[in-house]
């Protein structure tokens, strides 16, 4: 029978409790958020705290709210949340299509997007939106709170910018300005959904109908969750035409490491971040 | 070498005070501890959905859920949904239309049912075959699953007196 290794339990009440506790317990201390990344690691003894720090009971840190010109999200909202927001369909209608692509309702209920973030699995789907809308990343530590651009924060495989004593606690979105639409698409995995290959594109249409702006990020197929900056000049100041967009999409993983397993060869996840990018930026384009 | 957590868990409208582990799956506290064993253990690895319970009104696997997380929450179990010796509408849909074989995927399926009705009381076909996406069944197929929500979805709509029960 799968259950995790012993371990001591701290609900926190507040985030300068949890980061006193992280504190406290150092490198033995996990947060866990809604738990469905940790708890499962936790069963294969792949993880192994010794004291688990709650802080899935911090409602201060479950919101989405208009803020002049940013779209604020809390680090403990739920997939759930953002799925059903009218003020994200409106305004980043990528953000809740990728979340409704995650796992399956019962994973959404539970899972954050800060929790995501944080553990920023190469084969997770909101690390690449939060790249391609260009987030600004808020986390708190004993030293206080400070911001790291979304393009800062994904270094390696699980490995972000986030120190070991830092709660992620909100996302700040940009608005879009001038004529903008966005898209997310991915192949998923059949059984777990996960992403074998994912794709989130935001194009803005200039006064003369060309490119002027273009933010693509890869998720699923590379080893760390990346923006597509060949893709994204080989747009930019172009009449998109289907033409433009296949020679552009074909440098989607140029120079990258990728992921390499049983669900798809080197070549094949090269393809179809290809073909997954070419879908989100044509449905991008039809929703300017 | 760890301490224990005294945790207080509604199931099925009845108050529970217990000391658990921290490292207890709910679905263990459910199962061996409440005896509720209609909850059932597929995979425990999250994908199956056998699992499946109502905590504070989301469907969730219990598998990937602690004991001391549903702590001062709300849980409604198959064991909960109707009166003792009754059936709920999608119960009764089930059995009506052949919805399992062997069982063993029924009462997830079942609770997940449940979230999906009370979101979405008319749902296309499409929409109860992605709402219960987490749910693998691996005998009946899902045919007769599709048909057994959407006559429940009927029933529910007809009948004035959907038991609603505690914990919702
Ligand atoms: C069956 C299944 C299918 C899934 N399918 C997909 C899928 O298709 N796509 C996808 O993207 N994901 C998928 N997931 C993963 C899911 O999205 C997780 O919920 C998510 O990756 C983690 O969020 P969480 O809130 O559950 O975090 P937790 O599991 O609680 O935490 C994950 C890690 O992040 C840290 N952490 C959590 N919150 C914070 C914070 N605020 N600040 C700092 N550190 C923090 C924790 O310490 C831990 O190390 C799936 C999971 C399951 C079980
Ligand atoms: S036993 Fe929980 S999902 Fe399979
Ligand atoms: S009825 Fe046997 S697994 Fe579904």
């Amino acid at each position: 029978m799968s259950v995790p290794a012993a371990f001591d339990y701290h609900p926190a009440t507040s985030v300068d409790e949890a980061i006193a506790l992280l504190q406290q317990y150092g490198d033995e201390a996990k947060l866990l958020a809604g738990g469905h990344s940790l708890i499962p690691a936790m069963k294969l003894r792949l993880s192994q705290p010794e004291h688990l720090i709650d802080i899935g009971k911090i409602s201060s840190l479950s919101y989405i709210r208009e803020e002049q010109d940013h779209i604020v999200i809390g680090g403990l909202t739920t997939y759930v949340q953002i799925e059903q927001s009218d003020l994200l369909r409106k305004h980043f209608p990528l953000l809740p299509e990728a979340t409704s692509m995650v796992g399956d309702q019962q994973v959404r209920n539970r899972g954050t997007i800060g929790g995501s973030i944080a553990h920023s699995d190469p084969a997770a789907d909101l690390p690449g939106v939060v790249l391609a809308l260009k987030a600004e990343i808020v986390v708190q530590g004993p030293q206080g709170k400070r911001t790291i651009p979304a393009d800062d924060f994904f270094v390696d495989t699980f490995t972000t910018a986030l120190a070991p004593d830092e709660i992620l606690i909100e996302f700040r979105l940009p608005k879009a300005t001038g004529s903008t639409g966005s898209a997310y698409d991915k192949l998923a995995n059949k059984a777990s959904h996960y992403a074998i290959a994912g794709c989130a594109a935001v194009i803005t249409r200039g006064q003369d109908g060309s490119c002027s702006a273009a933010s693509i990020a890869i998720t699923g197929a590379t080893v760390r969750t990346i923006r597509a900056r060949a893709v994204e000049n080989a747009l930019v100041g172009k009449q998109l035409s289907e033409t433009v967009i296949a020679e552009a999409v074909s440098h989607a993983t140029d120079g990258e490491d990728m992921i390499v397993d049983i669900h798809g060869s080197e070549e094949y996840r090269r393809k179809m971040a290809a073909v997954v990018a070419r879908r989100a930026i044509m449905r991008a384009l039809e929703r300017i | 070498m760890t301490t224990k957590r005294s945790i207080t868990v509604t199931v099925n409208g009845q108050q529970h005070q217990t000391e658990v582990e921290p490292r207890m799956l709910l679905v263990h506290y459910l199962r061996e501890v409440l005896d509720l064993t209609g909850t059932h253990i597929g995979c425990n690895t999250s994908q199956c959905g056998a699992c499946v319970v109502m905590l504070n009104g989301e469907a969730i696997k219990s598998c990937t859920v602690l004991a001391v997380q549903a702590d001062g929450g709300e849980v409604l179990t198959i064991e909960g949904l109707a009166p003792e010796g009754g059936l709920h509408p999608i119960q009764e849909g089930f059995w009506e239309k052949h919805g399992l074989q062997c069982g063993f995927c029924t009462p997830g399926m079942i609770m997940a049912s449940y979230q999906l009705l009370k979101n979405n009381p008319h749902p296309t076909e499409t929409e109860i075959r992605r709402g219960l996406e987490g749910n693998i069944c691996r005998c009946t197929g899902y045919q007769n699953i599709v048909k057994a929500v959407q006559d429940a979805s009927e029933r529910m709509s007809t009948s004035a007196e959907t038991p609603v029960p505690a914990g919702d």
